[in-house]
Order: C-alpha cells, then sequence, then structure tokens
C-alpha cells in the first residue's frame, strides 16, 4: 500500500515502545533506518503486513503507556510498521476513552463519577479534587498529573473509585478504592507510595469460604498466582473430564444443563457452542468476552483477579468443545490488577504445558490464548464490537446476521461467552449436568453471582442459586427492614430498570425479572436510599449513553443526546404543555432506538430512563 | 446460462420474487416501493447505519435494514407499519434537528413530509461550534446540556483547497465518503470516521487540512456524498453568493479526452461555465468514479479568447 506520511518523526521512546511489540523493522518500508540498499529492490507491505492490523491496539496501547499519548510522529511509525493508513489509525485511536490525542501529564486519574460511586460519596470526592487539583482535564499544578471524570470503573462494592495510570518507563496502573481526595492528590504529585499504602484493603467477596459456594468457591481463598494451589483446589479437574467426554458430549452437557448466558442477554451457551464445532469454515475462535462494562457490575473482575487460572481453564474448555485453537481473551482496560493477574497465570499454564502443543498431554489437541486489553469504549462489550476491536478495527457493531458462530472474530465461526459463564462451565463438565440443573429454578439454572453495592451495609458479591428474592439478597447485604429506606434498586445495570421496595419480592430469575418488565442483565443489584438524588442518577445515566454511543447508527448517535437534553428539560423544571411534549419525545425516542438501533446499546439506552420515569415517577404520574 | 434461483417473500401482502441473494430493499424496489435510503448506493458496500431503510420483518424483534438484509424464502415484510412509520419519522426528525439538510435535494424532503417529521420539536438549534472544536472531541465525557437547545453539528466550513470544500454542518455520517476513499473506490484511505458517538465525524489524521493528508482529490467522495456536505468548490461560490440556480442549469454527457479509459463525463453547466463535473453510476467503466482530471480538469474547455491572452501576458508569454 501507499502510505502517505505526515512527515512528523516518531521519537526513540516511540520506536522502542513499538518495537517492544514488533521486533526491530526488518527494512525501510517497516519503518527502519535507511541502510541497505537491497531495500530498494524489493517491496514490503503486502497482504503479510496488512494481515497483523489485528496488532493495532496492542501498538496504540504501547505508545500511549510510554509516553501518555499517541502522537503523530508514533501514527506515522505504526502506519509504518503494520502498513495501516493513518487516517486509519486516527479514526481508531481517537474512538477509545484511554487513547489521548493531545499531550497529557504522565499520571492522569480517572475518577468515577457514575452511577455506583454516586451513591457513595464521589460527588464530595470530585468537589474536592476540583478545588485542590483544578478542573477536569487540566494539567494540576505541578503539572505532573491530572484527573479526569471516568464512566464505572467496575470496582463499585469499594466505591469510590479511581484508575490511576502512569506513562513512562517502569510505569504501573494502579486501581485505588475506595479513594480519597487526598490519595489522588498524592499520585498526581508523584507520590504513589503513599497513595496506595493509605487504601483501605476490602473484601469483594463477604461470603467467603462458605461452603455453598460454587462459583466463588476459590475466590479469596487460593493464592491467585499459584497453579499449583488452583490444582490442589481441583482446578482443571474438568478439563480432563472433558478429555474423556470428546467435544461432541461437552456441548451436550453443557445444553442439557441448560446453561444461558451471563453477560446480560441469556442465550443458550450449548446451542451458540454446538453451532460452532458443526462450522465447516475454519478456523474456529473462542473469545472469552472480559470487557465488563456495565455500569454496577463487577463480578468478572473479581473472579479474574481471584481466581484466574478457572478462568483461563474454562476457556481452554471451550476451545477443546468447539474446536478452536486459538481462544481471545478480551479484558477491559480499566482493569490492570485482572490483566495482570491473567498474564501471569496465561505465562504459567504454557509453562506447565496447560496451554500451547498438547494441552495436557491430550493428543491433536493444541491451545493458546491471547491476552488483548480494550482502551475505554463500553460498546467494545458487544459482541461483535468486540470482534472489530480486536482486529484493529473501530469498535463498531456490525450488523446481524451473520451471527458470530457463523462469521465472527476474522469472519470465522466464533464462540464468545462472558467470564462468569464460562466459569460455569467448569462446574457443569465437573459435576454434570444434572446435578448442575438441579440447582435453581425451572427457568433459570444454576448459581448466579449478584454485583450489590450503593446504599448498602455490606456491598460485594455474592453467589445464590437462581430464585433467591431481590429481598434476600438485600438482606444479605445489610440493607434493614427489607430494604423499606431505599427509593429503589436499578436492577441489570445503566441497560436494566429499576425495581421500587413494592417489587422486592421478585425471584432473581430471568423469567421472574422479565415478569415485572426488569431483566437480570449482568446481574447488578445497586440500592438508592433516600440521600441520593435519582433525578442525577437518571441523569447521569443518560450522559452514559451519550458518551458510550459508538455513533454508527442515526437512531443511537442522536437519540442518546436528545434523550439526554429531554431529562435536562424535566430536571430544569419543564411544566405543563412542556413538560408532556417532552415525555412524549422520550417515549418516541425510546420506541425507535429500541426498533431501528443496530445493536443492543441502542436498543436499551432508554429502558432505566424509561423504567424511572414510570416507577419512581420523577416527574409527576407518567400514562402507561 | 443456468437460471438464477428465486426467492419468494411477501411484501406489505403481496407476492414478490427476487433473485436468490438479492436484498430487501432489491425487492421493494422491483416492487416499486419508494423506500427511503441515505447510506446506501447501489456501487458502495451497504453500512446500513442512517437506518432510514428499516423495514418490519414478520418474527424479528427488531426492524431491519433493507439494505442490507438479505432476502431469504418466505419473509413477510411491511414498509409501511406503525412501527416502520414510526421508527423512519424519528430518523428524518433526529437528522433534521442535527444536521443541515437543506441541500439534499427532493427525495430527503419527501420523505421528511411523508412521515411528518417535525425536527423543531426537541429545542431551538445550539450555536454553531467554533472552528475545531468538534475536530478533536474527546471520547469518553462530555459537559451535560442544559436541554434548552437541541445540539447538532453545526461549525465553519473547510476549504483547504481550490477543488472541493468540506461542509460538515451537512454531513449525516453516512460513510459514503470514508467507503469510495477507501476500499469499494478509491484505496487511498484519506479520511476515516474518527472520535465516537455525537461527537464521531469524517476526519483524515490528526484533523490534517486535505493538502497534508493522502488525498488525491480525485473527487469520489463528493460523488457519493447525499447531503451536499462535499462540494466542487465552484458550486460552493456559486451558493454562498446565492447565483446557484438550477434552472439555468444544463447537463451535457461526454466522454473524458485525458486518456484511453473511457471515462463518461456529465459536465454540470451554469451560465455557460462548469461548476462540477460527475460520471452516471450506472456507467460500467466509471461506477460514477473519476480521477482528479476527469472530475476537475475542465479549465480548458473554458478558457475564452481574452482570458488566453491575459494567461499568455503574464505568463511572459509571446503577444499577437
Amino acid at each position: 500500500m501507499d502510505l502517505k506520511l505526515s512527515g512528523a518523526e516518531a521519537t526513540t521512546a516511540e520506536r522502542a515502545a513499538v518495537d517492544a511489540l514488533f521486533g526491530a523493522p526488518e527494512s525501510r518500508w517497516e519503518g527502519g533506518d535507511r541502510g541497505d540498499a537491497a531495500d530498494s529492490r524489493f517491496a514490503r507491505g503486502g497482504h503479510e503486513a496488512r494481515a497483523r492490523r489485528h496488532l493495532l491496539l496492542p501498538a496504540l496501547h504501547a505508545v500511549q503507556d510510554a509516553i501518555g499519548h499517541v502522537s503523530r510522529g508514533a501514527v506515522d511509525y505504526i502506519a509504518l510498521r503494520l502498513t495501516v493508513p493513518p487516517a486509519e489509525i486516527y479514526g481508531v485511536a481517537s474512538f477509545y476513552a484511554l487513547f489521548e490525542m493531545s499531550p497529557m501529564p504522565a499520571t492522569v486519574a480517572h475518577v468515577c463519577d457514575d452511577v455506583g460511586c454516586m451513591a457513595r460519596g464521589a460527588d464530595a470526592l470530585i468537589d474536592s479534587l476540583e478545588r485542590e487539583c483544578g478542573p477536569d482535564g487540566a494539567p494540576c499544578a505541578t503539572g505532573r498529573g491530572a484527573w479526569k471524570r471516568s464512566p464505572c470503573l467496575g470496582l463499585c462494592e469499594k466505591a469510590p473509585a479511581v484508575l490511576v495510570r502512569r506513562a513512562g518507563e517502569g510505569r504501573t496502573d494502579a486501581t485505588i478504592a475506595p479513594a480519597t481526595a487526598a490519595q489522588v492528590a498524592a499520585e498526581l504529585q508523584g507520590d504513589p507510595a503513599t497513595a496506595r499504602a493509605a487504601v483501605r484493603v476490602m473484601d469483594s467477596v463477604r461470603q467467603k469460604g462458605e461452603p455453598h459456594l460454587r462459583l466463588l468457591a476459590r475466590v479469596g481463598v487460593v493464592d491467585p498466582a499459584s497453579l499449583h494451589d488452583y490444582r490442589s483446589r481441583g482446578g482443571y479437574a474438568a478439563l480432563a473430564r472433558a478429555f474423556t467426554l470428546g467435544p461432541e458430549a461437552v456441548v451436550r452437557e453443557v445444553t442439557d444443563a441448560k446453561l444461558m448466558g451471563r453477560g446480560g442477554a441469556a442465550f443458550p451457551t450449548g446451542v451458540k457452542w454446538g453451532a460452532v464445532l458443526q462450522a465447516r469454515a475454519l478456523p474456529h475462535h473462542v473469545v472469552c468476552n472480559a470487557d465488563e462494562s456495565e455500569p454496577g457490575t463487577f463480578k468478572d473482575r473479581v473472579l479474574m483477579e481471584e481466581d484466574p487460572y478457572a478462568v483461563i481453564e474454562a476457556l481452554t474448555l471451550a476451545g477443546y468443545a468447539t474446536g478452536s485453537a486459538q481462544g481471545w481473551l478480551y479484558v477491559r482496560g480499566e482493569y490492570p490488577e485482572a490483566h495482570a493477574a491473567l498474564a501471569h497465570a496465561i505465562a504459567e499454564c504454557r509453562r506447565a504445558g496447560l496451554l500451547g502443543e498438547r494441552v495436557m498431554g491430550q493428543h491433536g489437541f493444541a491451545f493458546d490464548i491471547e491476552l488483548r486489553k480494550g482502551a475505554g469504549a463500553y460498546i467494545c462489550g458487544e459482541e461483535t464490537a468486540l470482534f472489530n476491536s480486536i482486529e484493529g478495527y473501530r469498535g463498531e457493531p456490525r450488523n446481524k446476521p451473520p451471527f458470530p458462530v457463523h462469521e465472527g472474530l476474522f469472519g470465522k465461526p466464533t464462540a464468545i461467552n462472558n467470564v462468569e459463564t464460562l466459569v460455569n462451565v467448569l462446574e457443569i463438565v465437573r459435576d454434570g449436568a444434572a446435578a448442575y440443573a438441579a440447582i435453581g429454578t425451572e427457568g433459570s439454572r444454576g448459581p448466579k453471582l449478584f454485583c450489590v453495592a450503593g446504599s448498602v451495609a455490606k456491598p460485594g458479591l455474592y453467589e445464590l442459586p437462581f430464585g433467591a428474592t431481590l429481598r434476600e439478597l438485600l438482606s444479605l447485604a445489610g440493607v434493614p427492614d427489607g430494604g423499606r429506606a431505599l427509593q429503589a434498586v436499578l436492577l441489570g445495570g445503566a441497560a436494566g430498570s429499576f425495581v421500587t421496595p413494592e417489587e422486592f419480592d421478585v425471584p432473581l430469575t430471568f423469567e421472574g425479572t422479565r415478569a415485572i418488565g426488569a431483566s437480570l442483565g449482568s446481574g447488578v443489584v445497586l440500592a438508592f436510599d433516600g440521600t441520593v438524588d435519582m433525578r442525577a442518577i437518571v441523569r447521569r445515566i443518560a450522559r452514559f449513553f451519550r458518551d458510550e454511543s459508538c455513533g454508527q447508527c442515526v437512531p443511537c448517535r442522536v437519540g442518546t443526546v436528545r434523550q439526554e437534553e429531554a431529562l435536562a428539560r424535566l430536571c430544569a423544571g419543564a411544566a405543563g404543555t412542556s413538560r408532556d411534549e417532552t415525555l412524549v419525545i422520550l417515549d418516541d425516542l425510546d420506541r425507535a432506538m429500541r426498533d431501528a438501533s443496530i445493536c443492543g446499546l441502542g436498543h436499551t439506552a432508554a429502558v432505566a430512563v424509561q423504567s424511572a420515569l414510570r416507577k419512581l415517577k420523577l416527574f409527576g404520574e407518567v400514562a402507561k | 446460462m443456468s437460471a438464477a434461483k428465486m426467492v419468494s417473500i411477501t411484501v406489505d401482502g403481496a407476492n414478490v420474487q427476487v433473485r436468490e441473494g438479492a436484498t430487501l430493499l432489491d425487492a421493494l424496489r422491483a416492487h416499486g416501493v419508494d423506500t427511503p435510503t441515505l447510506c446506501f448506493l447501489e456501487n458502495l458496500t451497504p453500512v446500513n447505519a442512517c437506518r432510514v431503510c428499516v423495514v418490519e420483518l414478520q418474527g424479528a424483534r427488531t426492524l431491519v435494514p433493507s439494505c442490507s438484509r438479505k432476502a431469504e424464502e418466505g419473509m413477510v415484510v411491511h414498509t409501511d407499519s406503525e412501527r416502520v412509520r414510526h421508527a423512519r419519522k424519528t430518523v428524518f426528525e433526529l437528522l433534521g434537528s442535527s444536521v443541515d439538510l437543506s441541500n439534499c435535494g427532493p427525495d430527503v424532503k419527501r420523505w421528511s413530509e411523508r412521515y411528518g417529521a417535525e425536527p423543531a420539536r426537541f429545542g431551538p438549534p445550539a450555536a454553531p461550534a467554533p472552528e475545531g472544536a468538534r475536530d478533536h472531541a474527546h471520547p469518553g465525557h462530555h459537559h451535560a446540556p442544559a436541554g434548552d437547545v437541541a445540539q447538532n453539528v453545526a461549525q465553519p466550513v473547510k476549504v483547504d483547497n481550490d477543488l472541493f470544500v468540506r461542509d460538515y454542518s451537512r454531513c449525516i455520517l453516512c460513510y459514503k465518503c470514508v467507503e469510495a476513499c477507501g476500499e469499494d473506490a478509491q484505496n487511498t484511505f484519506a479520511i476515516a470516521v474518527a472520535g465516537r458517538g455525537f461527537d464521531a465525524r469524517i476526519s483524515t489524521e490528526f484533523a490534517a487540512p486535505l493538502t497534508d493528508s493522502a488525498c488525491v482529490f480525485c473527487g469520489n467522495c463528493i460523488g457519493v456524498c447525499p447531503t451536499g456536505a462535499l462540494v466542487p468548490k465552484r458550486e460552493f461560490d456559486l451558493r454562498e453568493a446565492g447565483t446557484y440556480d438550477e434552472s439555468r442549469q444544463t447537463v451535457t454527457t461526454t466522454i473524458c479526452t485525458y486518456c484511453g479509459v473511457g471515462c463518461n463525463l456529465e459536465l454540470h453547466v451554469q451560465d455557460n461555465t462548469i461548476f462540477k463535473v460527475t460520471s452516471p453510476l450506472d456507467h460500467d467503466v466509471t461506477n460514477g468514479h473519476l480521477c482528479i482530471k476527469g472530475r476537475f480538469g475542465f479549465e480548458f474547455v473554458q478558457v475564452r479568447e481574452g482570458a488566453r491572452d491575459s494567461a499568455r501576458e503574464k505568463s511572459g508569454g509571446r503577444k499577437d
């Protein structure tokens, strides 16, 4: 390809960061020095180079991590290394919130101002930061740091949460939760040791060690770094059993167990796997969707941080069951600790022969996992957007059909599953479908994780068999009086809906929540007591969708803007016909986005807002 | 030649036969249903982004884009149901309230009226963004609006070369220019969609002027633009001066004289001066696409006697 570059030179640090990923360039064609005269007698940059486009996101991360932003010189250099036009690289990089396109201080604190943290002091934290460190996005007095508002960081059980990203050599990203303004200020002044030493350690799982736990059995008990510890607690028993069953029987077990996806869409996992296993096109792929970004959700983060080998084993098992030799693990960019735990686990598994050629000595089964990092885009949790992101394109969802099981990652048959879904498979294969299906209710089998946060005494990740009521879960989390003091619970995340105290006896099952017009979504149970400004919460949800829409289709791109404006008018006190007209607009937007958007983000962008209008009556009575 | 396999579907109660592999839009057009489209063009890959062509497919949870959905045996499609009308109306309202559609041509006006779109109900338009503000919007966070005005994409026109201008206040983000610049025609890749959500925009790398980008000024992006966001400088100047007048315009078809390919040209002329050159979409040589010479190299045609003399004088040439 004939690349036209800007002429900006990459700095030594930028080149080193990219070269650390790809190795030194072999010729001038890939951005090497003018040297060998042979360079002018052959051409590089054909199909072979372009086949590496999927390395674009890792390359952008490398540059961002090295110098704190993505510069023109770096874009030109990446363009040469991957044979991707600079305009396309810019288009991809500017899609993601975690890539800065202009210089920023070396340390940037991303401060969550989303619904979970709003219920636990985010506003106060942000107020003090504004006073002590200056406005959002601007370098603070020392010039060494800046802070920015962020959507949900998935640390809701320890809210308020902050993600600190640092550029330069020897850098580490880290999360601080619960965070104080003093800690963030210390980070921004380049004193992370003080900041981090002061962080109060909190347990994410309060049921830790209880005998009934399945998905969380090892969490808080096992040493997450130790493969030996994992194996001594039943790890890799499921994969060993899978090898004795064979792929078809594994798929049958998963189907018979009636496992439904835990990411939010509740699609039967066995059906998905069966379709990929049967698909003629080769190769097949399995993808673990760990781009957990639904506001209020943190379950996958806890599993990955505390029990990473379970995720690796489950993905390996999925690879075996679907005839895939390649697994992909896409972790959201805001989860540095989970990423590190998984990277370590993958390296250990390779060393122990649990990844690579002949996994566990199994003849004919080679499998490895590529760990990928997102860069700040909720939409990349949508399965086809995630494929585009891995492939090095903007994270825009694809039109369906074709469905991933037919044309997924790189256009090949792909099984993509959420972390929690995969970890359930270990239970099914180890104990058999019958034992698993005996847990839960008729329409919802197995154990389920719930992310309980907000106005509760004991926020955290809870495991219960399907069928427990919301009231029981709330009381487990330390909400007194059956939750009478609560205004509402946001069930299922920003794409879910509000549930009022009269409805707290709803069984937490797919069918139970459906019966009251709600959904389990990703298992979010975010409680709001009387101190929380619910109008602000609803406006934050509207702002979230406006920020996270990919912008591809008109209903969602503009509809989310109009929805936010309409809510602002209602909050400003629109009354009489103005109020009525605004409510009609909100209803019209809901229907159009639900019907005509490309993907699930648009389909659900108005669900929480509508449920707030109707159930919480924030702006008076609403028809229907 | 073997007969193509046919697929039978039901459109608004009528049986329609289309060739296997045809889209629902093909079927609707064959059946004579006037279906709005904005991001669709015969010579480009469908991106199904605008969503004005959606139809109700029986059994599907949501509406489906007819431009890209393949017709399958037995499908039952409704093109004028309440859901379809509502979705199309809302999409035209959302576009009409956020984008300047005034140069879109008669189709968009007709469709907007047919569905009763009232873009003004979202409030008065927000003031235009200052130059460059939309070019550098960072994704993931924006300041919450007051709701008293309807945000839009209004911004200053980009005039950075003599051949065409980019008036992104008129851009509906249909992706056509990106496709024409890239894989579907020119393979130049000078522009891409950048940013995210409502801040998404068509951009060169780092919003550099076109003259510093990979642009080869073929103008194929202009050829596919449905809203007049991309227009030849000549046409832009006429419109700015208020002298653009369709009643004084003629179109003359000819063949490009530059090389031996034989591209058909349509010379758009007003007041005996060419202001735009296009090529027919259905021309089997060009598929509507041209090169810089065919599209912009027409100056020699209209050099008049007097002008020729003064040009010679300027270049220090011989005087007769």
